[in-house]
């Protein structure tokens, strides 16, 4: 069992006591919830005449169903319309804050809560969706819940859960050039296994960790799910601190002191007790994509796709199946294959810096004829940002388009969506069958330059070859 | 004072459905346009919705299995999104439990606030238990919970589940909704011990 590590200590310090069952009744610091899993929790507090006990600990926001093109009201599809009413009811009613569309502070849920410093150190966070994994770049305790949770912390503000084990992953050593964040977690899930984090909270850690920047360790917490892990970490440092400094919703004054000396307490100890160790090397890490049905089944750029010769005999299954679905051959180069559509944004990798290194790469290319390829901003602020650094600019002159922030085709909840069994480069987090919006669309999950590198060859390709083209 | 009895639940019988495969995720379960909704009506009918079309002979449209009740699946099974949309759609259907080699972490926690148990079991023998179904649809399996054992014809073996969870079942306290409001009072205590909060509210 873990002992000393910053999510034993968050815990404690977020328990209220013992349940009957025995588990644990855990406070919730900061609740974020959207119009998807939100609408039948409220249903479910109403039926029972409850009220929402902490509603200023709840902030709302819309993501998954607001198109990226056309966002005047009501919106064409009466489904989102209807939705997107019953979030603004319920905010209004329970008293929640709402970051609406056309707010100024509207976005991805995972992007605008980091963005305003309402996530902190040493909070427990709670939402309904997977990728609230991300908040534990700040060294936060975030994970995904259902609907009937999200009931359980509107009406109590907090959670009955089991204690996670802790495994520690360290990732060590320079990255080699061309080489992100993304390819980080998509080598660990690729070594580790989808189901490698189940039971388990990650603690990321390692110098090759301590070298990113806080939306870098944002993108790595996020897919911590797409490991089994429902929370993954990184201990707050200065990186964290800087970050958050002077954002909407951080200590301000004598607070920020106090908050700077409870951060660092919480780290994890030096000689923590850990339930597993794992190691990784980080030159060992290559741009990294997918080329099956889960997230795991991820390759380097320049290694060919697996045989089933390769791979332990219960692993050769859902490759067969993936081979099928994906049409693409064991042996086969990943390199080269070609791509009908390229999409960037997410709450992987829709923030600035994300844009900032796909602009790098577009900047005086032009996307391939046929490819269709578009950019969503994680955020209205992620979108001014760049819009003010002429980004906006450097994508549509090399032939992307510039949405409108939201979920897009992460999971296509909107418009966007792949046709067919067209194929996607896309820097979003999941490359599930019919993900996309198609039953028979095919996602490729890389890193944003990856991306762009596709967009403008036409095919998938090592973003280290084209620079070294220019 | 809301309503916060849950029913007990220590034993589950019916037939089976065999699924096999692992990482099944929660989009497949329910495909996100069908999330397009302000509740959990008529979900049940759209279960593997692009799996049954692409697949006829797909276990949820065989004739044998319509009137199954225990779910039997293989390895991470409900792994991706957090989407209580998935088991809602499962229990709709008419699954009451499930078996299975192993669960991601999420789809578990919806199901235990469902009150769908899930209860793990060796490779073997969830393999034995499905090969089993698909030879007689018609066997009767029961899983008990205070035992933790699933028998099934000649089958029996032991199953697992974390004891908070299974504590839960047998209690009746799976909505944990009024236990945890009744708390108020140590909730606040806590909630004040928290640097964050104090900082939110000066």
């Amino acid at each position: 069992m873990s002992k000393g590590t910053l999510f034993d200590k968050v815990w404690t310090a977020h328990t209220v006591g013992t349940l009957p069952s025995g588990q644990t009744q855990l406070f919730i610091g900061l609740h974020l919830i959207h119009e998807v899993t939100s609408p039948q929790a409220f249903a479910m507090l109403n039926e029972r005449n409850l009220k929402v006990m902490y509603p200023q600990r709840t902030i709302a926001t819309v993501d998954h169903i607001v198109p990226t093109e056309d966002q005047s009201r009501p919106f064409a599809d009466p489904m989102a319309e209807t939705m997107m009413q019953a979030l603004e009811t319920n905010t209004t009613d329970h008293g929640i804050r709402f970051f609406n569309v056309g707010s100024g502070s509207q976005g991805i849920v995972h992007v605008i809560a980091p963005e305003q410093g309402l996530t902190q150190p040493g909070m427990t966070i709670a939402c309904g969706d997977s990728h609230t994994s991300t908040h534990g770049a700040f060294g936060a305790i975030a994970f995904g819940i259902g609907t009937s949770q999200v009931r359980d912390v509107l009406a109590s503000q907090t959670l009955a859960l089991a204690k996670l084990k802790v495994r520690r992953i360290e990732v060590n050593g320079e990255l080699p050039h061309g080489v992100f964040a993304k390819d980080i977690i998509l080598h660990i899930i690729r070594k580790l296994g989808v189901k490698g984090g189940v039971g388990y909270a990650y603690e990321f850690a390692g110098s090759a960790i301590e070298a990113l920047s806080m939306e870098g360790r944002m993108t790595l917490c996020n897919m911590s799910i797409e490991g089994g892990a429902r929370c993954g970490y990184v201990n707050p440092d200065q990186t964290t601190y800087d970050y958050i400094k002077g954002r909407d919703f951080a200590p301000k004054g004598s607070d920020w002191d106090r908050a700077i000396a409870w951060w660092q307490s919480l780290r994890s100890d030096p000689n923590a007790d850990y339930d597993d160790i794992v190691k990784f090397d980080a030159a060992d890490i290559a741009p990294t994509i997918t080329w099956g049905i889960t997230p795991g089944q991820g390759i380097g750029v320049n290694e060919a796709i697996p045989t089933p010769e390769m791979m332990p005999a219960d692993e050769r299954p859902i490759a067969e199946e993936a081979y099928r679905y994906m049409q693409l051959s064991p042996g086969q180069q990943i390199a080269g294959t070609k791509i009908d559509v390229c999409f960037i944004g997410s709450c992987t990798n829709g923030r600035i810096s994300d844009l900032r290194e796909a602009a790098n790469v577009a900047k005086g290319r032009h996307v391939a004829l046929g490819v269709k390829a578009f950019v969503v901003p994680g955020s209205e602020r992620v979108k001014q940002e760049a819009e003010a650094e002429g980004l906006d600019k450097v994508f549509i002159e090399a032939g992307f388009e510039w949405r409108e922030p939201g979920c897009s085709m992460c999971l296509a909840m909107n418009p966007d969506k792949l046709e067919g069994n067209q194929i996607s480069a896309s820097s979003s987090n999941r490359n599930f069958k019919g993900r996309q919006g198609s039953s028979s669309g095919r996602t490729l999950l890389m890193s944003p330059a990856m991306v762009v590198s596709a967009a403008v060859t036409g095919q998938v390709t090592d973003v280290r070859q084209l620079a070294s083209v220019s | 004072m809301s309503d916060s009895s849950s029913a007990q639940i220590t034993t589950i019988s019916g037939h089976g459905l065999p699924l096999v495969g692992n990482d099944i995720d929660t989009d497949r379960i329910i495909p996100a346009r069908f999330l397009r909704a302000v509740t959990f009506d008529g979900l049940g009918e759209q279960v593997f919705a692009d799996d049954r079309q692409q697949l006829a002979d797909h276990p949820f449209n065989q004739k044998p299995y319509q009137e199954a009740e225990v779910l039997v699946v293989n390895r991470n099974f409900g792994c991706g999104s957090s989407r209580e949309h998935a088991p809602q759609a499962i229990a709709r259907w008419g699954i009451k439990a499930l078996i299975g080699e192993s669960f991601a972490e999420i789809f578990f926690g919806n199901c235990v606030a469902m009150g769908v148990p899930c209860v793990t079991a060796q490779g073997d023998h969830v393999t034995a238990l499905q090969k089993l179904i698909e030879q007689d649809p018609t066997v009767e399996i029961s899983l008990d919970l205070e035992s933790m054992n699933v028998t099934a014809g000649d089958l029996s073996f032991a199953v697992n589940m974390g004891d908070g969870s299974r504590q839960m079942f047998l209690k009746g306290t799976w909505d944990a909704c009024g236990q945890l409001v009744a708390s108020a009072e140590a909730i606040a205590k806590t909630a004040e011990q928290l640097p964050y909060v104090n900082w939110a509210a000066s």
